[in-house]
Parts: C-alpha cells; sequence; structure tokens
C-alpha cells in the first residue's frame, strides 16, 4: 500500500449533482479495491492558466488516497474513458509528502511561511 | 596631496554582495508541493521561465523538487508554459 494523490480536472459544464455524483464514483472505486481515502478536496472551479479543450475554466479535484501499485492503472483507465474529465494526474506521495499533507490540513506550520519573507 | 595616496578610476565596491542560501535547506522544507502556487511563483521569472540555481541560490537536490513540481503545475494548468507579466 502506499499513498497516492489524485487530481482531476472535470468540464466546467458539471453540473453540482454530477460533480458530486463523479466524485462519489471514484472514491467508491478506491474503497472496492481495498484502498483508503486519506482526505478529499474539491476546489470548484477555477480559471485555467491557459485553455484546454478550448475551455478557459476547469472544476478541480484533490483526492488523497491509499491503494495497491496494480490499482492505479484500473483508476487510469477508468479516467481516460470518463468524457467530463479534461485532465488528471496522479502523484505517488513519499514521507516527506504525506507528512506535509497532514501539516497543511491542521492548519499548522509547513515551512513555507517563514520562505515568504 | 599625500604622495602615495591610490587613486582608482572606477569606485571599487565596498558592500559585500549578499550571500545566497538554499531556503529548503535554511528553514528545513522536505516537500516542494505543486499545488502550492504562490510559493512556486518564486522560482520563476515574468515570462514564466524557471530560475536558475544561479539566481536562486537553490541546492541541486531542492532545484530538482522544484523543476518537478513547477512542471506538474504547468501540467494541470496552474501555471502557464508561456506568458507575459506574470508578477
Amino acid at each position: 500500500m502506499s499513498n497516492y494523490e489524485l487530481m482531476v480536472i472535470f468540464t466546467p459544464v458539471l453540473s453540482e449533482e454530477d460533480f458530486k455524483a463523479a466524485q462519489k464514483k471514484y472514491t467508491d472505486l478506491i474503497l472496492e479495491h481495498k484502498g483508503s481515502i486519506v482526505h478529499s478536496n474539491p476546489w470548484g472551479l477555477k480559471s485555467l492558466a491557459y485553455p484546454i479543450q478550448k475551455k478557459t475554466t476547469g472544476i478541480y479535484w484533490v483526492l488523497e488516497f491509499t491503494a495497491t501499485p496494480d490499482f492505479n492503472e484500473k483508476l487510469k483507465i477508468q479516467i481516460l474513458r470518463d468524457d467530463s474529465i479534461m485532465r488528471h494526474m496522479i502523484t505517488k506521495l513519499d514521507k516527506f509528502a504525506v507528512e506535509y499533507g497532514v501539516k497543511k490540513r491542521s492548519g499548522a506550520f509547513t515551512g513555507t511561511e517563514k520562505a515568504e519573507a | 596631496m599625500a604622495k602615495n595616496e591610490i587613486k582608482y578610476l572606477t569606485a571599487i565596491k565596498q558592500e559585500k554582495p549578499k550571500k545566497k542560501f538554499c531556503r529548503f535547506k535554511k528553514y528545513g522544507i522536505k516537500y516542494v508541493d505543486y499545488k502550492d502556487i504562490d510559493f512556486l511563483k518564486k522560482f520563476i521569472n515574468e515570462q514564466g521561465k524557471m530560475l536558475p540555481r544561479r539566481l536562486s541560490g537553490n541546492s541541486l537536490k531542492y532545484q530538482r523538487k522544484v523543476s518537478d513540481a513547477i512542471k506538474k503545475a504547468r501540467q494541470m494548468a496552474l501555471l502557464p508554459y508561456v506568458t507575459d507579466l506574470l508578477k
């Protein structure tokens, strides 16, 4: 089992219910394959830095989960089949990244604030 | 006028330039998050290009991590590939 992070950009035409349904679909898929959800963070509608498929906005969703390494291929197939997803990325999280995620969610100091100055 | 007074054509530099440091090592940052756009913007110029280590002062280990994070952010349309007047 390793920690992964999934970031998905849905098309902006998706309604609120469809967005929720899509989130549920993928979380269920992870739970079915003996994975677990660490944290789900729907960013919502956000403007893109450059147009993707001629659209200038997208609905972002960030999901942190644990799964077996062979599960990601299955997840990828499901995502590529989905027409409402414009782009996705699965990142493997190392121990520092997991630590960072926990700190960030609890609102604790992550170290990047001091570097702002 | 004193005989052995030395004259320079251009004024010699009095103050030393500030020593650069790797902010990741100094502040103990272990993970560079590709979602943290405001932080990554410190390492790119106005055209959206990455700053070299010569200017940012990062150590090689963290420069690689920064470059990976910026490239990921570009893929996910969080940062532009090319632009003008980013900041």
